[in-house]
C-alpha cells in the first residue's frame, strides 16, 4: 500500500453526491446560441480570428491564443459568428467582457481533426504544441493552461506526476462520472502525460475513498501499467493541488512557489483526458463533463455540454423552478461563485452548476462576534489563524495579515465552513487580499511617479539653466554688434536711418541662424525618445496579461508610433529647410523699414556659413544616425522585436536623404558661384552702397507711395512673422511668446500705418487688399497644421514680392469691378489655384512626399473657398 | 586628598557626581557615534508614504517639499488624495495621534480619476502638457494631445490650463484584472438593519 | 433575473454560537445535580439567581449600546457566564454577593471591553475574584456535604435556603470548610490519619466527600463536551497533567508536608469545572493548539503552586485570569507554521 500522509485541518462537509449520480451521463441539446468569452482562462485573453457573420465548424478555432499564458478557443457546433460584443462573464463580478456569439445552423458539422495514432513518438515540443492548438485548459476550476504547465522549466525535473481525481467539493460528480466512463482514457491521458514530462518516477492517480465505482474502474483500467492508484480517507479540502501533494507525497510546495519546483506536476482527470483526445484524435477542447444539480431542478444529473452553451438553456432542459432556488451557482458550494444571472455559458472549467433549494442552502445568517473558539483554525488547511486574520481584516492591518501569511490562504472556505459565529471570513481574507494587491500596484505607481516628477523637475532646471545662459551669449552678440555699428556711423557711412534698428536686425538676425541647429536637435530628440517609448511600450505589453491593460498598451503605442512618424516628418521637412532658413531669415529682415539694416544683415549671414560647410555638416549628422538607426536595427532583429519594420523603414529614409545631400553637395559649387558673389566685407560694403541709393530712392518717392511700401511690406512680414510663430509653437519653442508679441505689434504697426494711408488717399486699393489679407492670416492661423507646414510661397523671397505685386495688381483692377465681377474672379482664379494645388499633390503622391498631408490639406481648403465664393456669386 | 574627601562629605559627594557624569557621558557620547543607525532620513519615510500624486492641493509644490515640511512640523492632514489612510500611515511613523483629513485642501475623493482629452476639442496648445507634474501628457502645438493614462495619478493640474476646457477627469473603472470583492459588512455594521438583512433575505428569496 | 450575490462558501455547518453556548450549559448538569446532591438546592438557586442576573445586566448594556437586544442575547453567552459564576460560588452565600458578581461579570469584564469576544479575562472568574477579595467572608463559607453532615441533619430545606439567601439568616452547623480548607490548614498529621481525622474525608473516597464527585460530574460534562467538538482537549487535558506530574512529584510521600496527593488535587475544589469550563472558554484563551497547551499547563501549574504554598486554598479563578493575561504573548510566540512555509513567522516580524 502507498504511504498516504494526513493534512492539517479540513471539515467534513455533507457530501450530496448520490443526487446527480442517479441518472447516467445525458446530452442536452443545442442552445439557440453559443457565447465564448474569450477569456475563460487564467492569463491574457484570446484575440477573435474570425469576423462576424462568419461561418465556422465545429472544432474550428475561432480565438487564438495570445501570448504563452493564454489558450485558443474552438467553436463548439457549426454555424455562424452573430456577434463579437461585450457579455455578462461567468466571474464572481459579475462584469462583462468580450464574447464571440456563435448561431449554430443545427447541422453541427464538424472541421476536420488531424489525428495521431503514434502520439508517443512525437517529442516533448510537439506534444505541447498540439495540447496548446487544441486549447486545453484546467478544467478542475481554476482553468491554467495545460500547455503551460507541460512545459516546466529545465531546472526543475519532474518526478512525480499526480492526476488529480480527488473532487472533494460536495455535489460535483463530474469527475467521477468521467473516471467510471473513460477510465481507459484517463489512463492513456496519463501515460501521454508521464511521456510529456520524460517519464517520472512515480505516476499517481489520486482519488478520494468516496469514489468506489471510479477507483475500481481506474485501478482496473490501470492494471500492468506502472501509475499507481491511491485512494484516501475523504475530507475537504483534499482535491486543492496542495493539498493533495501533501498527502500522496508528504511534501509541501513552498509558499509562493509552484509544484514544479519540487519536482511535482498535477492534472485533473478531466484534463487529462482532454490532453489525451487533442494529441490521438485533435478534437479541441470544446465540450466537457458538468454536474447539474440542487433541489431548484427537477432532474439531477451529469450531462456532456458544448461550451458556450448559456447556463439557461441548461436550467431550462433540467427544469429548473426559479422560485425554489436559493441563488445559482457556477463550481461547488465551499469555492465556487454565485451568479447574479443566469444568462452566462459554461466555459471550460464549469465544473458544476449548483441551484440548490431555499432550505438546502438558506440564505446566510447575520454574523455574530467571533468568539475566537479556534475552530476555523482547527479547520484550515494551511495551518493558518482564520480568527487572528479575520481580527486584522477588519482592523485592515495588512502588515499583521502579511505577517499572518494570508497569502498562503487557498480560500477553501473551511474556515468559514465552521465558524459558528457565521463570519464571511473568506469574504473577508478575499477583499483584504484584493485591497493589498491594489496597495502593491499603487505603491508601484506612486513610486514611479515620483521617479517622473524628479525627473521631470531635474529637466526643467536644466532647461532654465540652459536658456540663460543663451540669453546671456544674446546680449552679448548685440552689443557687440551695436559697437560695430556705431563704429561703423563714426566713420561716417552709415545713412540717417535709426541705430538701434539695425542693432537689432544684426541680433535677430544671428538668432534665427542659431536656432535651426537647436531646431532639429530637437526634432531628433523628440524623435529617438519616441522610440525609446515605444520600445519601452512593448516591452510592457509583452509582459502584462491583464487584456484591458493590454489593448491599452497597444493603443498608446500605436499613438506613439503615429507620433514618431510625425516627428520624424518634420525632422526629414526641417533639413532641407534648414539651408534656406538662413535666407528666409535674412530675408524677413529684408522687409524690415531699414534696408540697409537689412542688407548688412544679409551680407554677415552669408558669411558666416558657406552652403557647402553646412551641406557637409548635415551629411555628417545624418550619417551618424543612420550608423544609430542600423545598429538599432541589428538589435531589434537580435530579439525578434515588433518595431523591426518601423526602424527598417527608418534606416532606408536616412539612406535615402543621406543620398540626395551628397548629390546637392555635389551640385554645390555652381550655385555658389552663381549669385552675385559677395564675397567678403567688400560685398556687405556693396550691399550697403545699394541700400543707401535705396533709401535714396525711397527719400524721393511721395508719401502716399512711401506709405504704400511699407504697409505692403508690413504684410509681408506680419505673414512671415505668422508662419514663424506657427513653427516655433510646434516645436515649443521658448520664443513663442516673444514672437506672439511681435506680431501683435506688428499688427498694431500695420493699422497705424493703413491709418495714416487712409488720411492721405481714403480710396487707396491696399486698404481693401490689406483687410483681405490679414483675415486670410488669421483664418490660417486658426486652422491647425497647414500653415505651418504648407510650402509658403514666403520661401522664395522673390516670388513673394512679384505675388504681392501681383495681388496689388490685382486689387488695383478689382478696385474698379463691381462685386459680382470680383466674385467671378476670384472664383476663376481660385480654380486655378486648386488646379494647381491639385497637380502639386498628385506629384507629391506619386514621389511619396512627406508634405502630402499639407498638401492635400491645402487643397482641402481651397476646394472649400472655392465652393464658399461660388455660393456668395450664387447670392448675389 | 581622600582623607580630605572623606572629612568634607559634601564635597566628596560632589566629586564623585561629576565624575560620574563625565564617565557617563563619555560612554553615552561613544555608543552614540558608534550605534548610529544609518536609518532612511525621516523626510525620505514620509515621501514614501505620500500618494505622489505631485497635485499641490497640500499648498506644496509637490510630495517631497510637503514631506519635508512635515519633517519640520507641518501638520500631516493636508494631503486629500491619500486621504485618511496616509494620514494615519504618517502618523504611524511619527507616533502622533492621527488627525482627521483638514477639509480645507481639499476632500478625499471616493474614486481615483484620469485626466483624459477630449480629443477633437483639443487645440494642441500645449498649455496642459506644461501644466502636468507627472509629464503624462503626449503631444505637440498644434497637434492633438492625449494622456498616458496609466502615468496620471489624476491631481487634475491640467484641467484648469486648458483654454477650451476639453480635459476630463474620469473615474477609474473597475476592470476585471483589479475588480475584488469587497469586504463583507461587520457584525457591528449590520446592527441598524439586522431585522432588515433578514427581511431582505425573505424579500430576496420570495423574489428568487 | 437577478439571484443573490455572495461569496463562497455557500455551504455553512449547522449551528452557531448560541448551539455552543447551549451544549456548555447542558454539560454544567451532571456537576450542577451532584452540587444539587450533596450540598442542597443552594447551587441551583446561585445559578438561576446569577443567570438572571447576567441576562439582565446583559439586556441593559445591549440597550445602553443601541445594540440588538434579542439578536445578542441568542448567544446565550451571558447565561453561561451567569451558570458558571453561580457554580463556582458557595452554595447559600447571600444573593447580593451574587448579584454583584454576575454584573461586575458582565458589566466590567464583558462589556466595558467590547462585549461578546472581545474580552481579554473571563468574566465569570472577574466576578468570582472581586467577590473574593470584596467579601471574603461571605466567599469561603461553604456548606457541609451530605454525608458529612452529623447525626440527625439532613440537607438545607428548600425554604431555609430561601431564608438563608435573602434573609441573611444563618443556619448553623450547615457550614463547613472545603478539603483544600482543612488540608491546608493541616500540618501536623501524615496524609494517611488526616484522612482518618477528618469527617469530611473520611467519609469520602480519595478527595473529600460530595467534592469527588461534583467533579465527576464535571468531569463527564467535559468529556461530552469533547466528545461533541465544542472544543479542543489541549487545554483542559494539558491544564490537568500538569496539575497530576505537580503533585505527584510534590507528593512527598504522604508527609505531614505534603501538598496533597495528585487524587486530591484532580478531583477537589474546582478543578474540573476549572478545567473544562473555564480553561476553555474561548475568548479569553490562546488560540492556537500549541497555545492552547502552553496555556492550559501555566494554569495547571499556577492553580498547584497557589493550594501548595499560596494563601488561597484554591486557585483556579486567579490562575485563570493570570493566564489570560498571558495568552496574547502565548500567541506571539505559538503561531501555527503555515503550509509551505519552513519556520512560523513571529506575527510582528514583517512590520518591525
Ligand atoms: S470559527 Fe468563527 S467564531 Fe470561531 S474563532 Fe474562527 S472566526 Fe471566530
Ligand atoms: S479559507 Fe484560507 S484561512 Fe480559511 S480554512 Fe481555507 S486556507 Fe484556511
Amino acid at each position: 500500500m502507498t504511504k498516504i500522509w494526513s493534512i492539517p485541518g479540513g471539515v467534513h462537509p455533507e457530501e450530496n453526491k448520490s443526487q446527480s449520480l442517479q441518472l447516467p451521463l445525458g446530452e442536452i441539446s443545442l442552445a439557440e446560441e453559443l457565447v465564448y468569452p474569450l477569456n475563460q482562462h487564467i492569463g491574457a485573453p484570446a484575440t477573435a480570428i474570425v469576423e462576424v457573420g462568419e461561418q465556422v465548424l465545429a472544432g474550428q478555432k475561432i480565438a487564438e491564443a495570445k501570448g504563452m499564458i493564454s489558450a485558443s478557443i474552438h467553436a463548439s457546433t457549426s454555424g455562424t459568428i452573430t456577434a463579437i460584443e461585450d457579455r455578462t462573464l461567468p466571474h464572481p463580478s459579475g462584469m462583462s467582457g468580450e464574447c464571440i456569439v456563435l448561431t449554430p445552423d443545427g447541422k453541427d458539422s464538424f472541421a476536420k481533426f488531424e489525428t495521431c495514432e503514434n502520439y508517443l513518438a512525437l517529442d516533448h515540443d510537439q506534444l505541447v504544441a498540439k495540447i496548446r492548438e487544441a486549447g486545453i485548459t484546467g478544467m478542475g476550476g481554476a482553468g491554467f493552461p495545460t500547455a503551460v504547465k507541460l512545459s516546466p522549466r529545465a531546472n526543475n525535473p519532474i518526478d512525480t506526476l499526480i492526476i488529480n481525481g480527488t473532487e472533494c467539493e460536495p455535489y460535483i460528480t463530474a469527475d467521477d462520472t468521467l473516471m467510471q466512463t473513460q477510465a481507459d482514457d484517463i489512463i492513456k491521458g496519463t501515460q501521454l502525460l508521464a511521456h510529456m514530462l520524460g517519464n517520472p518516477q512515480r505516476v499517481v492517480i489520486g482519488i478520494e475513498d468516496n469514489k468506489p465505482d471510479a477507483i475500481k474502474a481506474v485501478t482496473a483500467a490501470a492494471a500492468g501499467t506502472a501509475i499507481e492508484v491511491v485512494s484516501f480517507p475523504t475530507k475537504y479540502p483534499s482535491g486543492g493541488e496542495k493539498q493533495l501533494i501533501q498527502i500522496l507525497t508528504g511534501k509541501e510546495v513552498p509558499s509562493g512557489q509552484l509544484p514544479a519546483s519540487i519536482g511535482i506536476v498535477l492534472q485533473n482527470v478531466g484534463t487529462t483526458v482532454a490532453a489525451y483526445e487533442a494529441v490521438r484524435f485533435g478534437k479541441p477542447l470544446i465540450e466537457r463533463i458538468t454536474t447539474v444539480v440542487g433541489e431548484a431542478l427537477q432532474t439531477q444529473r451529469n450531462i456532456k455540454v458544448r461550451l458556450g452553451t448559456p447556463i439557461n438553456h441548461v436550467l431550462a432542459e433540467h427544469g429548473f423552478l426559479p422560485k425554489n432556488a436559493s441563488r445559482l451557482i457556477m463550481g461547488g458550494p465551499m469555492m465556487g461563485f454565485a451568479l447574479e444571472n443566469e444568462n452566462v455559458p459554461v466555459v471550460k472549467a464549469t465544473n458544476c452548476i449548483l441551484a440548490p433549494g431555499k432550505k438546502e442552502m438558506a440564505p446566510p445568517a447575520p454574523a455574530q462576534a467571533c468568539i475566537r473558539c479556534g475552530m476555523c483554525a482547527e479547520a484550515c488547511p494551511a495551518s493558518l489563524l482564520p480568527q487572528q486574520m479575520y481580527w486584522y481584516a477588519q482592523a485592515e492591518d495588512y502588515e499583521k495579515l502579511e505577517a499572518h501569511n494570508i497569502k498562503d490562504c487557498i480560500e477553501c472556505g473551511a474556515c468559514s465552513f465552521v465558524c459558528p459565529s457565521n463570519i464571511p471570513l473568506v469574504q473577508h481574507y478575499r477583499a483584504a487580499k484584493g485591497t493589498m494587491r491594489q496597495q502593491a500596484i499603487e505603491k508601484e505607481k506612486s513610486d514611479r511617479s515620483r521617479l517622473r516628477f524628479e525627473f521631470r523637475q531635474e529637466r526643467i532646471a536644466k532647461a532654465e539653466a540652459e536658456k540663460e545662459a543663451k540669453r546671456v551669449t544674446r546680449k552679448k552678440a548685440a552689443e557687440a554688434a551695436k559697437k560695430k555699428i556705431e563704429a561703423q556711423k563714426a566713420s561716417g557711412e552709415t545713412p540717417a536711418a535709426g541705430n538701434d534698428l539695425v542693432a537689432n536686425a544684426i541680433a535677430s538676425a544671428k538668432q534665427t541662424q542659431a536656432s535651426p541647429e537647436e531646431q532639429q536637435a530637437k526634432l531628433e530628440r523628440a524623435v529617438s525618445g519616441a522610440e525609446g517609448r515605444i520600445e519601452k511600450l512593448q516591452q510592457r505589453l509583452s509582459e502584462t496579461e491583464a487584456d484591458d491593460q493590454k489593448a491599452k498598451l497597444t493603443a498608446q503605442i500605436k499613438q506613439a508610433e503615429v507620433k514618431l512618424q510625425d516627428a520624424k516628418t518634420k525632422l526629414a521637412n526641417f533639413s532641407p529647410t534648414a539651408n534656406d532658413s538662413n535666407a528666409t531669415a535674412t530675408n524677413s529682415n529684408t522687409d524690415a523699414n531699414d534696408p540697409v539694416a537689412a542688407a548688412i544683415a544679409r551680407a554677415q549671414a552669408k558669411m558666416t556659413m558657406a552652403p557647402d560647410e553646412k551641406l557637409r555638416s548635415n551629411l555628417e549628422s545624418l550619417n551618424k544616425r543612420l550608423q544609430k538607426a542600423q545598429d538599432k536595427l541589428a538589435a531589434a532583429k537580435a530579439d525578434n522585436a515588433d518595431t523591426v519594420d518601423a526602424l527598417q523603414s527608418g534606416v532606408d529614409k536616412l539612406k535615402e536623404k543621406i543620398a540626395t545631400t551628397e548629390k546637392e553637395l555635389a551640385q554645390l559649387p555652381t550655385p555658389v558661384a552663381e549669385p552675385p558673389a559677395p564675397e567678403t566685407t567688400d560685398a556687405a560694403t556693396a550691399a550697403i552702397e545699394r541700400a543707401k541709393a535705396k533709401a535714396a530712392a525711397q527719400a524721393s518717392m511721395s508719401p502716399e507711395d512711401k506709405l504704400r511700401n511699407q504697409l505692403t511690406a508690413m504684410s509681408t512680414r506680419i505673414e512671415k512673422a505668422q508662419s514663424k510663430l506657427v513653427s516655433a509653437k510646434a516645436d515649443n519653442a521658448d520664443t513663442v511668446d516673444a514672437l506672439q508679441m511681435g506680431l501683435d505689434k506688428m499688427f498694431a504697426k500695420q493699422q497705424t500705418l493703413r491709418d495714416e494711408l487712409r488720411q492721405l488717399n481714403p480710396n487707396a486699393p491696399e486698404l481693401n487688399d490689406a483687410n483681405v489679407k490679414a483675415e486670410s492670416d488669421n483664418n490660417s492661423a486658426k486652422n491647425e497644421q497647414e500653415s505651418s507646414e504648407t510650402p509658403a510661397p514666403v520661401k522664395e523671397p522673390d516670388a513673394a514680392t512679384a505675388a504681392i505685386e501681383k495681388a496689388k495688381a490685382k486689387a488695383a483692377a478689382q478696385a474698379s469691378m463691381s462685386p459680382e465681377e470680383k466674385l467671378r474672379d476670384q472664383v476663376a482664379s481660385l480654380e486655378k489655384r486648386l488646379e494647381k494645388a491639385q497637380q502639386r499633390l498628385s506629384k507629391a503622391e506619386a514621389e511619396d512626399d512627406e508634405n502630402i498631408d499639407a498638401f492635400r490639406a491645402g487643397v482641402e481648403k481651397t476646394r472649400s473657398k472655392l465652393e464658399q465664393t461660388r455660393a456668395q456669386l450664387e447670392e448675389s | 586628598m581622600i582623607d580630605y574627601l572623606l572629612t568634607h562629605p559634601f564635597i566628596g559627594a560632589l566629586v564623585a557626581l561629576v565624575s560620574l557624569a563625565l564617565i557617563f557621558g563619555a560612554i553615552l557620547g561613544f555608543a552614540a557615534v558608534q550605534f548610529k543607525v544609518e536609518g532612511d532620513p525621516i523626510v525620505d519615510q514620509l515621501d514614501n508614504l505620500l500618494p505622489q500624486t505631485q497635485c499641490g492641493q497640500c499648498s506644496y509644490p509637490g510630495c517631497r517639499p510637503y514631506a519635508e515640511a512635515i519633517a519640520n512640523g507641518d501638520a500631516i492632514n493636508k494631503c486629500p488624495p491619500g486621504g485618511q489612510a496616509t494620514i494615519n500611515a504618517i502618523a504611524d511613523l511619527l507616533d502622533v495621534e492621527a488627525p482627521t483629513l483638514d477639509e480645507e485642501h481639499g476632500e478625499e475623493s471616493e474614486v481615483k480619476t484620469v485626466a483624459y482629452i477630449r480629443e477633437d476639442e483639443c487645440i494642441g496648445c500645449t498649455k496642459c502638457i506644461q501644466a502636468c507634474p507627472m509629464d503624462a501628457i503626449l503631444g505637440a502645438a498644434k497637434q492633438m494631445h492625449t494622456v498616458i493614462a496609466d502615468e496620471c495619478t489624476g491631481c487634475d493640474l491640467c484641467v484648469e490650463p486648458c483654454p477650451v476646457d476639453c480635459i476630463d477627469m474620469l473615474p477609474i473603472e473597475t476592470t476585471l484584472g483589479d475588480w475584488h470583492w469587497q469586504p463583507p459588512k461587520l457584525p457591528q455594521q449590520q446592527f441598524e438593519n439586522i431585522i432588515a438583512t433578514d427581511k431582505q433575505a425573505v424579500e430576496d428569496g420570495a423574489a428568487a | 433575473m437577478a439571484f443573490m450575490k455572495i461569496s463562497s462558501p455557500h455551504a455553512t455547518r449547522s449551528g452557531n454560537t448560541g448551539d455552543v453556548m447551549k451544549q456548555v450549559i447542558l454539560a454544567c448538569l451532571p456537576g450542577l445535580l451532584a452540587l444539587s446532591y450533596f450540598f442542597g438546592p443552594g447551587s441551583l438557586m446561585n445559578v438561576m439567581l446569577a443567570s438572571a442576573t447576567a441576562v439582565a445586566c446583559e439586556a441593559a448594556i445591549l440597550k445602553l449600546r443601541n445594540r440588538p437586544i434579542g439578536f445578542y442575547l441568542q448567544d446565550y453567552s451571558a447565561v453561561v457566564t451567569g451558570v458558571l459564576l453561580g457554580l463556582a460560588l458557595p452554595p447559600y452565600c447571600p444573593w447580593w454577593v451574587v448579584v454583584v458578581g454576575t454584573a461586575s461579570a458582565i458589566i466590567l469584564a464583558k462589556h466595558l471591553y467590547g462585549g461578546m469576544g472581545y474580552n481579554p479575562f473571563n468574566p465569570a472568574m472577574v466576578g468570582y475574584v472581586i467577590l473574593l477579595i470584596s467579601f471574603p467572608v461571605e466567599m469561603t463559607q461553604w456548606a457541609a456535604p451530605l454525608p458529612a453532615l452529623e447525626e440527625g441533619q439532613s440537607l438545607m430545606s428548600f425554604s431555609g435556603a430561601l431564608q438563608q439567601i435573602w434573609l441573611g439568616i444563618p443556619i448553623d452547623g450547615y457550614t463547613g470548610a472545603t478539603p483544600l480548607d482543612l488540608f491546608k490548614q493541616n500540618d501536623t498529621l501524615l496524609v494517611n490519619d488526616f484522612y482518618q481525622a477528618e469527617s469530611l474525608f473520611a467519609t469520602g473516597h480519595f478527595a473529600g466527600a460530595g467534592w469527588e464527585w461534583v467533579n465527576i460530574g464535571f468531569l463527564l460534562g467535559g468529556l461530552y463536551l469533547l466528545w461533541r467538538n465544542i472544543f479542543t482537549w489541549h487545554a483542559p487535558i494539558s491544564m490537568l497533567a500538569t496539575m497530576f506530574v505537580l503533585s505527584a512529584l510534590f507528593y512527598d510521600g504522604g508527609s505531614s508536608n505534603s501538598a496533597g496527593s495528585p487524587l486530591l488535587h484532580l478531583f477537589s475544589g474546582a478543578t474540573m469545572l476549572g478545567a473544562f469550563f473555564i480553561a476553555t472558554d474561548p475568548v479569553s484563551s490562546a488560540v492556537s493548539t500549541k497555545g492552547r497547551l502552553i496555556y492550559g499547563a501555566g494554569i495547571g501549574a499556577l492553580v498547584f503552586l497557589i493550594r501548595a504554598w499560596g494563601n488561597y486554598p484554591d486557585a483556579i479563578a486567579f490562575a485563570v485570569l493570570l493566564m489570560n493575561f498571558a495568552a496574547p504573548f502565548i500567541d506571539y510566540y505559538t503561531l501555527p507554521r503555515t503550509y509551505g512555509h519552513s519556520n512560523s513567522r513571529r506575527a510582528t516580524e514583517k512590520s518591525e
